[in-house]
């Protein structure tokens, strides 16, 4: 990419990330009653978008073609293991992210 | 005042303190790899300041300027926030001139601080919102930068680096499980994304998922919302 198609990608990701967090807010300006239906939205979708981020994160591990989608499987593993146990985010991402660069480095 | 609320505001922001100070770095790193230095990084982190989308990113940037698939990616990737943001109407009212930066600045992890905790006692509400808010970018972009600084100096291996993001969601989603008392949503959420992605493959299944998830969430209100925000 071009030094200029370089900042519009910036730009636009930009912009479009700031409306993502605005439109709740021009939608239902101070003083606006929020529909009923609205507050059971935001009530309820964070978890299966939640859900969503993670098998998009694991859209392209191919199951039929070596390492199979082992390291990924392994590391999702060792972070609910060791997240369940300590329940300390940052060490969960870190060993398991660890975890995924050596299995990767040394099999793939 | 405002420095009362930062004293106030900065030991409660420590957790997203660590996390995007390694994060941050991590994206600088990844952003060094591909060929992309300090000026760029230091730009994304500051001005688009959302961590997955920017992770997100890295792949379009190395896939090629398309500024249509560009926009919907960070359409899709950041809808999440619009269900945030309706539920900080309330709290941000009010706000006075501070409150576009806060709507800015609503990432997942400032919005849970905000969540958990109110003003102590004493400190302007206000201020409150606005430090740990201010805190929290100035963490992000701190974190940027140093990465981008190290990533030149690093001699190891970066493969496998971005699976941060990967791990960043499934701490989420682990956190989400651990304490809601309705895992339908969630589950259905899991479901929905492999239907789709079964049927319409890695490059197109976004926007199939989001429709069968507001779909089910429309039709399936009474076993959704049933205890729906309650915690165990």
């Amino acid at each position: 990419m071009t030094f200029w198609q370089t900042l519009i990608f910036f730009v636009i990701m930009s912009m479009v990330t700031a409306f993502t967090r605005f439109l709740p807010f021009l939608l239902f300006p101070d003083g606006k009653k929020t529909p009923e239906f609205v507050k059971y939205l935001g009530r309820v979708l964070p978890y299966p978008i939640i859900g969503m981020l993670v098998v998009y994160c694991l859209k392209d591990v191919s199951l039929s073609s070596w390492p199979h989608g082992f390291p990924e499987a392994g590391a999702i593993i060792v972070i609910a293991v060791i997240h369940s146990w300590k329940r300390n985010a940052l060490l969960s991402i870190g060993v398991g992210t660890l975890f995924y660069m050596v299995l990767l480095q040394m099999f793939a | 005042m405002f420095g009362r609320a930062l004293k106030a505001a900065w030991p409660l922001t420590i957790p997203v303190l660590t996390g995007y100070l390694v994060l941050g770095a991590a994206y600088g790193v990844l952003m060094d790899s591909i060929g992309y230095g300090l000026g760029w990084t230091f730009l994304a982190s500051l001005t688009t300041y959302a961590g997955s989308m920017q992770f997100v990113a890295v792949s379009l940037l190395a896939a090629g300027f398309n500024p249509v698939n560009t926009a919907v990616m960070t359409l899709m990737v950041n809808a999440r926030h619009i269900f945030y943001g309706l539920s900080m109407l309330g709290r941000f009212e009010g706000m006075g001139r501070a409150k576009a930066y806060l709507i800015f600045g609503l990432t997942d992890e400032t919005f849970s601080v905000l969540s958990a905790h109110e003003a102590p006692e004493g400190i302007d509400k206000r201020s409150f919102v606005l430090a740990v808010t201010l805190l929290d970018h100035f963490y992000w972009v701190s974190g940027g930068v140093i990465g981008s600084l190290l990533g030149g100096a690093l001699e190891i291996s970066t493969q496998g680096l971005e699976f941060v993001l990967t791990a960043l969601f499934t701490v989420i989603f682990l956190d989400q499980w651990r304490i809601v008392a309705n895992r339908l949503p969630a589950l259905m959420g899991i479901f929905a994304s492999l239907m789709a992605l079964w049927v319409f493959g890695p490059s197109n299944f976004i926007i199939p998922t989001l429709l069968i998830i507001l779909g089910s969430v429309a039709a399936g209100r009474k076993l959704l919302d049933r205890k729906a925000g309650e915690l165990l």
